[in-house]
């Protein structure tokens, strides 16, 4: 019992709890199908980036540029698909992107694994890099006449229902694809000596080297494993928004690490859950959509995100010092 | 009839940058032999583990396990070969429970891609019961005390079919209590058939334990025999190349004024009622078992966690210690047991370790003034005779004694009254054991007041005059030093 109130993921679900009870005793409409898909249609893109960042927290890193990689991959495979007329099928578009993400999670691994170079310093200068990159050789103009794969992909729903009020309410078929990484990634964590092992290399580098973790050989699947999330999360955001647009997604690297660090995963590495991390980006995307709802400014939005992580984290570390200094 | 033979090396040698860290060293390891390593800091000990472990090459020599030759033993082949070194920081993984770091090893090296976790908990749950040790196999290794993150250690070593355990000072970090459990599952070991290498300082736990007793100094193997063989005196002798001598305290002379007093000083669940007084040349000694209160005390006293009952006089003033720097404008200095992560900055250099408490005094309008803080550091490098060839090299690069000697210098540059001493030896050799002790000693002959807490009873009768032993949270007794011997004080700590 007293382990679970020590978890962050109960402190985060009260949280939402109370959130959800107050925004539904104001707006009586809040507690309704639309709003879960809603939610779920708007959470998307923002859980698939927050599966990879868990597993670079986890493994003791951090990574600031899958935003980066993220809009390069979109804006590149739309880009490349278009002048090839190779946009039928968003199958494709996912597996190109993702395979782009995959590549430039490759560079970023070579200067962390085999370099050995502090992860921060190289994905602050891979996330510019990649920017500048997109931006100077391949393009900076939005194009919106996507593929017809992508096109499709945004109107293909996964549930269509019709509310007794008449509106239609439905679910994107992109929520299957979060769905589906979540899945692999929660079996890849925690059903495999290869999950483990990235929590081994976060919690204690230098003992996971001496037992036999092949440390550079994890760096690398971890850094490439981010970069193809990276990518499909960047194809999808693209298709939902049926535009590709080059400056698109950076700038939200912080938020999501906000989240997942919300969630219970810790900067200094070993740490963290799917299930936090899930909740922590449902946390965050519930205040941004309810705040609309409830006509507050959206730049209470940050102020509040701001609040809560001072809370999240603050409180465990803060309840961890009190149980330390009882114990003598 | 003479054992099996587990491990053998002969005539190994190893150099660094020119430097001869081994120099012809032989070792033969019996099956289910407990073997001591002994030998001061820098005596070599752990270079010939590493070269056990497959870690280190040597130079020359050979390297036999169970009979088999390894001309160029690699770090898998020694574990293959049932060899597992319990260093002192675990190799653990905090962060992951109990089960996972017991069976993480076997895990990886099986090549199993998938993990079962039912699987995991068995493992883990059998290598405990060989052990013989409970441990919640659900926890956190981040929350264990460390006598049970050296069980989790040892049950992981034993999954991999270990045929010689070695540990590198196992009892540093552990009370008398913990040390004789630790004691017992050595024992069972060697029941089980199982090899151990001993490596320690502290003479009693060597002849608690060992039959074999394997001295190194300089790199050389200066002696070589059954425990039987040796005392405390010709082991201390083998191990330092010169005589202890002994240090007995000037007892039963006039101590000065009194500098504090502790009037039923107490802090919420952890002590109560703690009155004493101590005067200028006065050595005190505190006693208890882990959880008696004895660290809590002292950090009350230097205010890290205020009392928040009773009353502390000094110089027969009340006054209300609230944070360490009331505690330091008061004359109070305070070294604390974990010297690592409580005292030092570790990679910052010796001098720099040394003066940063005193750079008010060292500054005028808030600059340093560069010449005097030079002279400050020479000055107790000197006193205090730390072993560096520079003051300007981080503090890492010093032994444990050595780096206790800093910590020391930082607080005499101050010139407290009252020094409380928290664990003063606890990872330091013998023979700076022994000068710690020595400067204890000079420091209270020149008048200021002592206070040593330590769990290390031969210590604490060696350097104090006066001793108050403390059980849960209370002064259960106080004697005078030479009233005493080890054993009376042992049953009174136990209760």
């Amino acid at each position: 019992m007293t382990r679970l109130f020590a978890r962050n993921e109960t402190l985060v679900t009260l949280i939402l709890i109370a959130f959800c009870v107050v925004t539904s005793l104001i707006d009586p409409n809040f507690l309704s199908l639309p709003t879960l898909f809603d939610l779920l249609r708007n959470g998307t893109v923002m859980s698939i980036f927050a599966l990879g960042v868990l597993l670079v927290l986890a493994s003791g890193g951090i990574d600031l540029s899958f935003t980066a990689i993220a809009a390069f991959a979109m804006y590149v495979a739309t880009k490349a698909m278009m002048m090839l007329g190779l946009g039928d099928s968003m199958m494709f578009a996912i597996l190109f992107a993702g395979a782009i993400g995959l590549l430039l999670g490759l560079i970023n691994a070579f200067f962390i694994g085999t370099l050995k170079l502090p992860t921060m310093i190289v994905t602050l200068g891979t996330m510019n890099a990649f920017q500048g990159f997109l931006l100077t050789f391949v393009g900076t103009t939005l194009i919106t006449q996507v593929p017809l794969g992508m096109r499709s992909f945004s109107r293909t729903m996964l549930v269509r229902l019709e509310t007794p009020d008449g509106t239609i309410v439905s679910l994107p078929v992109a929520f299957l694809i979060l769905v589906v990484l979540a899945t692999v990634t929660g079996l890849l964590l925690n059903r495999t000596t290869l999950g483990r092992s990235i929590y081994a290399l976060g919690g204690a580098p230098e003992s996971a080297e001496r037992v036999g973790v092949r440390v550079v050989a994890v760096q690398y699947f971890v850094y490439a494993y981010v970069g193809a999330l990276s990518g499909v999360a960047g194809i999808v955001h693209g298709a939902m928004a049926r535009v590709a647009n080059p400056f698109d997604l950076v700038g939200l690297e912080l938020s999501v690490i906000a989240a997942v660090v919300l969630g219970g995963a810790r900067l200094s590495g070993g740490h963290g859950t799917l299930f936090g991390t899930l909740l922590g980006v449902a946390l965050i995307v519930v205040i941004n959509n309810s705040l609309i709802t409830l006509g507050i400014p959206s730049t209470w939005q940050n102020v509040l995100t701001g609040l809560l992580i001072l809370v999240g984290t603050g409180l465990p570390a803060f309840r961890a010092k009190l149980a330390t200094q009882r114990a003598g | 009839m003479t054992p099996q033979t587990e491990v053998c090396l002969e005539g190994i040698s190893k150099s660094f940058a020119g430097v001869r860290a081994l120099d012809n060293v032989s070792l033969t390891i019996g099956k289910g032999e407990i073997v001591c390593l002994a030998g001061e800091n820098g005596s070599g000990k752990s270079t010939l583990v590493k070269i056990l472990a497959g870690v280190l090459r040597p130079d020359s020599g050979s390297i036999e396990i169970g009979g088999h030759p390894y001309p160029h033993l690699h770090p898998i082949e020694a574990v293959r070969a049932g060899i597992q070194v319990i260093y002192q920081d675990f190799s653990l993984f905090p962060n992951l429970t109990v089960a996972e770091n017991i069976a993480f090893n076997e895990q990886l090296s099986s090549r199993r891609k998938f993990v079962r976790w039912r699987k995991v908990r068995e493992v883990a749950r059998g290598a405990l019961a060989k052990v013989g040790v409970n441990v919640d196999l659900d926890a956190r290794v981040e929350d264990l005390t460390v006598a049970n993150k050296q069980v989790v250690a040892i049950a992981r070593a034993l999954l991999q079919d270990a045929k010689l355990i070695a540990m590198d000072e196992p009892t540093s970090a552990l009370t008398e209590h913990e040390v004789h459990a630790l004691l017992d599952i050595i024992r069972r070991l060697k029941r089980d058939g199982i090899s151990v290498l001993f490596i320690s300082h502290k003479l009693r736990e060597i002849f608690a334990i060992c039959e074999k007793i394997v001295v190194l100094r300089n790199g050389r193997k200066v002696a070589d025999g059954p425990a039987r063989e040796f005392d405390l005196a010709s082991l201390s002798l083998h191990m330092l190349g010169r005589r202890l001598e002994s240090h007995a305290r000037n007892r039963g002379q006039e101590h000065g004024e009194e500098l504090l007093r502790l009037d039923r000083l107490g802090r919420g669940q952890q002590f109560a009622d703690v009155s004493f007084a101590l005067h200028a040349g006065e050595v005190l000694g505190i006693t208890g078992l882990l959880g008696s209160g004895r660290t809590e005390l002292a950090s009350a006293l230097f205010g890290l966690t205020p009392a928040d009952r009773g009353r502390i006089l000094l110089g027969g003033q009340p006054v209300r210690i609230g944070s360490p720097r009331e505690a330091i404008a008061h004359g109070l200095g305070y070294v604390p047991s974990d010297r690592l992560t409580e005292g030092l900055f570790l990679p910052q250099s010796i001098g720099n370790n040394i003066a940063v408490s005193s750079l008010d005094e060292l500054s005028s309008n808030g600059v340093l003034d560069k010449a005097r803080v030079r002279g400050l550091i020479d000055e107790w490098v000197r006193q205090l005779q730390v072993r560096t060839p520079n003051a300007n090299l981080p503090v890492q690069s010093l032994s444990g004694g050595n780096q206790q000697r800093v910590v020391l210098a930082r607080w005499l540059a101050r010139a407290p009254r009252v020094l409380i001493l928290n664990g003063p030896t606890v990872g330091v050799d013998v023979g700076s054991k022994a000068e710690i002790h020595d400067i204890i000693a000079r420091l209270a002959n020149a008048g200021m007041g002592i206070i040593v807490i330590s769990d290390d009873l031969p210590e604490i009768l060696a350097a104090c005059d006066r001793i108050l032993v403390m059980q849960a949270g209370r002064v259960v007794e106080e004697v005078a030093g030479d009233t005493v011997d080890e054993d009376h004080l042992a049953a009174r700590l136990a209760g």
